[in-house]
């Protein structure tokens, strides 16, 4: 049974197959078979988060998980997680907006890591959030923007503005980022770096 | 960063998986949540001739009451542990030490039975096991047998179970009415193995503490108790104590590890002040 085995998972939506080695992670599977390289690996044994995936759901580290152990499974990598080609999911626009990432290789571990805590915790507080990105490692922007980005989704989902203040009738706690640069559908259009 | 190949055999009962597991005797390694395995594997720590998953064997993953106890498959994933209602009323450290393992990401992976087989001295699980004095099930070929948590360990990440068995269940006594318990640890960061930690439970009737158990992380081989602080605190006052003299005594005794993270001065001063507010948060919540 070390041989390869046959395995078929949904990914994104779509039913795949690949026949693959034990050994193999699901983050190899995802790359490799199925030509995924959204998802990527740094450092391949479970501390940096940056192959976070959901598999059935739930947000994991697909360089801790085999691919064999996937048949079957239901599997999100982050191209799966805007609504429609050429969009971006709030999460990801919120990314951009606030500056929440430099190089952008530990971001798609970040983004469907924050798509999972969100979905349970959509109200959470700076210290919830902090814990909740604590899985993953980012060694470019010290963290701040991508904060800046949860806070951002978090008003919006609310039905606050993206980068306005808070909802009528509230007073924002804390200043956007991105307060009075220019916008493009709501987002903020801006190279210059955000000094929240 | 690959793990070297292995054969793969996923089991759908206990019964498979044990009889699996003897076809390789100690050239196998049951595979559970792999937060653990997969990276000793990745780095070549250790290499097996066969993985057994248990990841199929469905009839290991359940949180029950049973006579007195709070009854957790082995397979129960961590983030389960850490949402369910029962293990919240009835053994409320458990689900206060789940929060403290890894990373959310983690815990939607990683086992109760898999922390608890893996026995990692400075792992929350196997200190809670051995504070609230609970009772191991393990399957093997001559049926099962139930292992008490000082007899659980042997040596750092060693359990007692033999090449051949597997952890099934983990029972958990629910204490009198009128218990606390609270688990304190210090990490560097966020989700990092402790530094030290401890787990302690007290329970109070009428204003004395009529039993105690204090564990101690991350300060040795195996998950320690604190015997001779526990056995003055019962009897005492639960109002008058001295918090500090009791995190004193319970570290006197304990020659924890020096390492590049802490040496093992201050392992035992951490300890200490954690034993002391272990102890305070445990004492009010059992005079709630």
């Amino acid at each position: 049974m070390s041989d390869p085995h046959p395995i078929t998972m949904t990914v994104n939506g779509q039913q795949r197959s690949a026949i693959v080695e034990p050994r193999k992670t699901l983050a190899d599977v995802l790359r490799e078979d199925m030509r995924l390289t959204g998802t990527h690996l740094a450092c391949e044994h479970g501390v940096c988060g940056a192959c976070t995936v959901l598999l059935d759901g739930e947000a994991v580290r697909s360089c801790l998980v085999f691919g064999v152990q996937a048949d079957g499974a239901e599997v999100t990598t982050v191209e799966g997680i805007a609504p429609a080609p050429g969009e971006l999911s709030d999460v990801q626009a919120a990314f951009r907006d606030c500056h929440g990432l430099q190089c952008g290789f530990c971001t798609p571990g970040f983004v469907v890591s924050i798509t999972a805590f969100l979905e349970k915790n959509p109200a959470p507080t700076d210290e919830e959030i902090r814990s909740g990105l604590s899985g993953n490692l980012c060694r470019c922007t010290g963290y701040t923007g991508i904060v800046n980005a949860v806070r951002q989704v978090v008003r919006e989902r609310a039905g606050g503005p993206p980068n306005g203040g808070a909802p009528a009738g509230d007073q924002p706690s804390e200043g956007p980022p991105t307060q009075g640069v220019p916008t493009i559908a709501g987002h903020a259009v801006t190279t210059l770096p955000s000094a929240p | 960063m690959k793990p070297a190949p292995f054969t793969y055999e996923a089991p759908t009962t206990l019964g498979e998986a044990v009889d699996v597991l003897g076809r390789y005797g100690d050239e196998a390694k049951v595979l559970a949540g792999g937060q653990s395995l997969v990276p000793v594997l990745a780095l070549r720590l250790a290499r097996f001739e066969a993985l057994v998953d248990l990841n199929r064997v469905d009839e290991l993953a359940y949180v029950r009451e049973d006579d007195g106890a709070v009854v957790i498959g082995a397979m129960t994933r961590q983030a389960t542990v850490e949402a369910d209602p029962l293990v919240a009323r009835s053994v409320p450290v458990l689900a206060e030490a789940t929060r403290l393992i890894g990373h959310f990401q983690i815990r939607n992976r990683g086992t109760l039975g898999g922390s608890i087989a893996h026995g990692d001295p400075a792992a929350e699980y196997p200190a809670v096991v051995t504070a609230l004095d609970a009772t191991v099930t393990v399957a093997g070929p001559d049926g099962q047998r139930q292992i008490a948590a000082p007899d659980l360990y042997d040596g750092p990440m060693t359990s007692t179970l033999s090449d051949d068995e597997i952890l099934a269940a983990v029972s958990f006594p629910v204490w009198d009415p009128g218990s606390g318990f609270a688990v304190r640890e210090m990490a560097r960061r966020e989700g990092d193995f402790a530094t030290a930690g401890t787990v302690v439970g007290v329970t109070v009737t009428d204003g004395r503490i009529s039993r105690a158990a204090i564990s101690l992380f991350g300060m040795g081989p195996v998950p320690l108790r604190a015997r001779a602080a526990e056995s003055e605190l019962v009897g005492a006052d639960a109002s008058g104590l001295d918090l500090a003299e009791v995190g004193a005594a319970a570290v006197a005794d304990v020659d924890p590890p020096s390492d590049v993270h802490a040496s093992g001065r201050y392992r035992t001063r951490v300890a200490s002040r954690l034993v002391a507010r272990a102890l305070e948060s445990a004492l009010q919540e059992a005079s709630r």
